[in-house]
């Protein structure tokens, strides 16, 4: 008999009984379906937590004024210190390994152009900012030492202003105004897409940090050489451990902060604490394959039951077969056969019906879809594993009968 | 009747006698005995037998004489518990499954009181049933499926499914599935059990005719008028053979004096 023959007696047998094979391979496709979405989603969502953390740029710390344990205990007055330019100048001396520095002073802001206007992130940067930031300026130019010097009134814009204020023109070259002061437009900064918390990262434009801290965001509020926070890339290989309790050391001296008191500033590596978020996922990613486990389990013991039915009803039809000389092996086979189909047509409509859940999850998460040919092929591998762990029981049974006694039942 | 009836044994004594001394079954002193709970069950009790190829061999007796349990064995779906069994030459009791599963599908054509078809399989699937098993396959299974549906004169009805067909024509197709193979013997157990008196008739002269091309029939009945078509007529009872009437030269021959 060959594996030929056993699938068409399979196929017959499975489709004599349609509704109850529908029903019985329902266990298969929901565990598919979710060997599938945990696939597709786990990867997808894996991969769109690199593409963050590559958009933070890569090799960098940021420095934050404030503890890093502010919340929930008030800090002394004093110890608030904000960040100076003179802080970032010693960074860059004192520290080993810095390839490029700058600081982002953040504030808000509409800006106008023509009829159209918009409200957005207004940052003041250094000249350095898109080199840290691994930032790709798209067209235009970047801002030179000069434009910080000169206080100059040139602007860097986002693909979302892009969007909101020169619809169908050409923004380099053209005159915005930024909270009514006259700015040219010199650069488009390429896409970063959201945060990981959201956030749209294209809806900003830099200003030089001379200019912003004078005259847009701050005026009375902010200090003459403040700069916010302070992005500092390093060179391939540096320990980015290492160059944090440099920098924390620098700075402490700086502060003149005393032996046991709290920093007044905070040095992170966001790219670490993109790889935690990721072994969040990760754990989400075990529970979501115990589930579809769990579900191949069940599935394959509704498979079980349903076959050992099967060999009940058919027992004249095996003692047929072994008396025109089908051995054990074939009847074996041919149960064997039964329910490995039986879980691969639940694993196509199981891979169907996840790459369907997969597309909806990873549209309304706005990641990729990864669904590969591994993936699919570990999906129905695992259906088709799973009739041949719950079929064996069966199957034997059905193979050890007696044929004599087979023959007799009704 | 009678007159018509001799004839054929005539001719097929003709036949045997071609064929005389190839012996197909010998039974030796064969007993087989099954334990239920506590009981201990003689089905059968030291028989002694020999069937020559080309016979016409009807076994009967009541329920329980020990008919059925003579022809699982003859059949090859059981071993002996003591004595020995020859079917073609090979020992049964010294078998394994697997040869005895290739005994069945190569030397015995099986055909059943109830039929036993598959259900929901048209009448040339049926009788290539036997032919998916045999190892090594013949060429063209389909041939030779469709060439038996001729001779049992259903070529027409080779698409039909059981339940389109007569009691009658199940048991045709049932037939042509237990030739399919070239088997050497032919072994019915009740065959027209479940079929009216005009066709038990077709049906006998049907295995009159194959046993006439050359083919051994042994007949498992209660019938008395269904063993009449039969040549040689063995009585069971209690485990036993207490008659074995109509033995032809053949099997005397073939047998020897036992």
């Amino acid at each position: 008999m060959t594996l030929l023959d056993s699938l068409a007696i399979a196929w017959t047998a499975l489709r004599s009984n349609l509704l109850r094979s529908i029903l019985t391979t329902l266990g298969i496709v929901i565990g598919v379906a979710s060997v599938i979405v945990l696939v597709a989603v786990g990867s997808g969502a894996r991969s769109e937590v690199e593409r963050q953390i590559a958009a933070l740029g890569s090799n960098m710390l940021v420095v934050f004024s404030g503890s890093s344990r502010v919340m929930g205990r008030a800090a002394g007055a004093g110890t608030d210190l904000p960040l100076a330019e003179s802080d970032m100048a010693a960074i860059r001396d004192k520290v080993p390994g810095v390839v490029a520095i700058s600081g982002q002073l953040n504030g808000s802001g509409p800006v106008v152009f023509g009829n159209n206007n918009w409200t957005t992130t207004i940052s003041g940067i250094h000249a350095d900012f898109a080199t840290v930031r691994d930032w790709p300026i798209v067209s235009g130019r970047d801002f030179t030492p000069q434009d910080i010097r000169g206080t100059a009134k040139v602007a860097l814009i986002g693909e979302t202003v892009v969007k909101q204020l020169f619809p169908g023109e050409e923004p380099v070259g053209a005159t915005i105004r930024v909270k009514n002061a006259p700015f040219q437009v010199v650069g488009v900064l390429g896409t970063k897409g959201p945060s990981s918390f959201g956030r749209d990262q294209d809806d900003l434009i830099l200003l030089p940090m001379t200019t912003a801290r004078g005259q847009i965001i701050g005026k009375s509020q902010v200090q003459t050489d403040q700069v916010g926070q302070i992005y500092i890339k390093f060179s391939d290989g540096t320990d980015l451990k290492e160059a944090g309790e440099d920098i924390e050391t620098l700075l402490r001296q700086r502060r003149r902060i005393q032996p046991g008191a709290e920093d007044s500033f905070s040095v992170r590596n966001l790219a670490e604490f993109m790889k935690a978020r990721t072994e969040v996922l990760s754990t989400m990613t075990y529970l979501l394959a115990a589930t579809s486990i769990i579900s191949l389990i069940v599935g394959g013991i509704g498979i079980m039951n349903i076959m050992l039915v099967s060999v009940t009803e058919r027992t004249r039809e095996i003692g047929l077969r072994m008396a025109v000389g089908g051995r054990s092996g074939d009847i074996m086979r041919q149960f064997l056969v039964e329910a490995v189909t039986l879980c691969l047509i639940g694993g196509i409509f199981g891979t169907v019906l996840g790459a369907a859940a997969a597309a909806i999850v990873a549209n309304a998460a706005q990641w990729p879809v990864l669904i590969s040919p591994s993936v699919i092929g570990l999906a129905l591998g695992s259906a088709a594993i799973t009739g041949i762990v719950f079929g064996y029981f069966p199957a034997r049974r059905a193979a050890s009968l007696n044929p004599i006694d087979a023959l007799r039942s009704e | 009747m009678n007159v018509h009836d001799r004839a054929k044994v005539d001719e097929a004594s003709v036949l045997r006698n071609r064929d005389a001394g190839s012996l197909l079954i010998r039974a030796t002193d064969v007993s087989k005995i099954y334990e239920m709970g506590e009981q201990t069950v003689r089905a059968l009790d030291g028989v002694s037998l020999d069937i020559a190829e080309g016979e016409f061999v009807a076994i009967m007796g009541a329920s329980g004489s020990g008919k059925s349990t003579m022809m699982n064995l003859i059949g090859a779906l059981d071993r002996p518990t003591s004595g020995t069994l020859t079917i073609n030459g090979r020992d049964i009791g010294a078998l394994s499954s697997d040869d005895l599963a290739d005994l069945r599908n190569k030397t015995i054509g099986f055909v059943f009181q109830q039929f036993n078809l598959l259900a929901r399989t048209p009448a040339l699937r049926q009788v290539m049933l036997p032919l998916l098993y045999a190892q090594p396959r013949p060429p063209d299974i389909e041939a030779l499926a469709r060439h038996r549906l001729d001779q049992v004169g259903l070529i027409s009805r080779l698409d039909h499914h059981p339940r389109q067909l007569s009691g009658g024509q199940q048991q045709r197709v049932a037939i042509a599935r237990a030739l399919v193979n070239n088997p050497k013997i032919l072994l019915a157990d009740e065959p027209t059990g479940a079929l009216d008196s005009k066709t038990s008739e077709d049906i006998m002269a049907l295995f009159t005719d194959l046993n006439k091309d050359g083919i051994t029939v042994i007949l498992v009945t209660h019938e008395a008028e269904i063993a009449a078509f039969a040549q040689r007529r063995i009585h069971f009872r209690d485990g036993r053979i207490t008659e074995d009437e109509g033995r032809g030269p053949a099997s005397v021959l073939a047998g020897g004096a036992r």
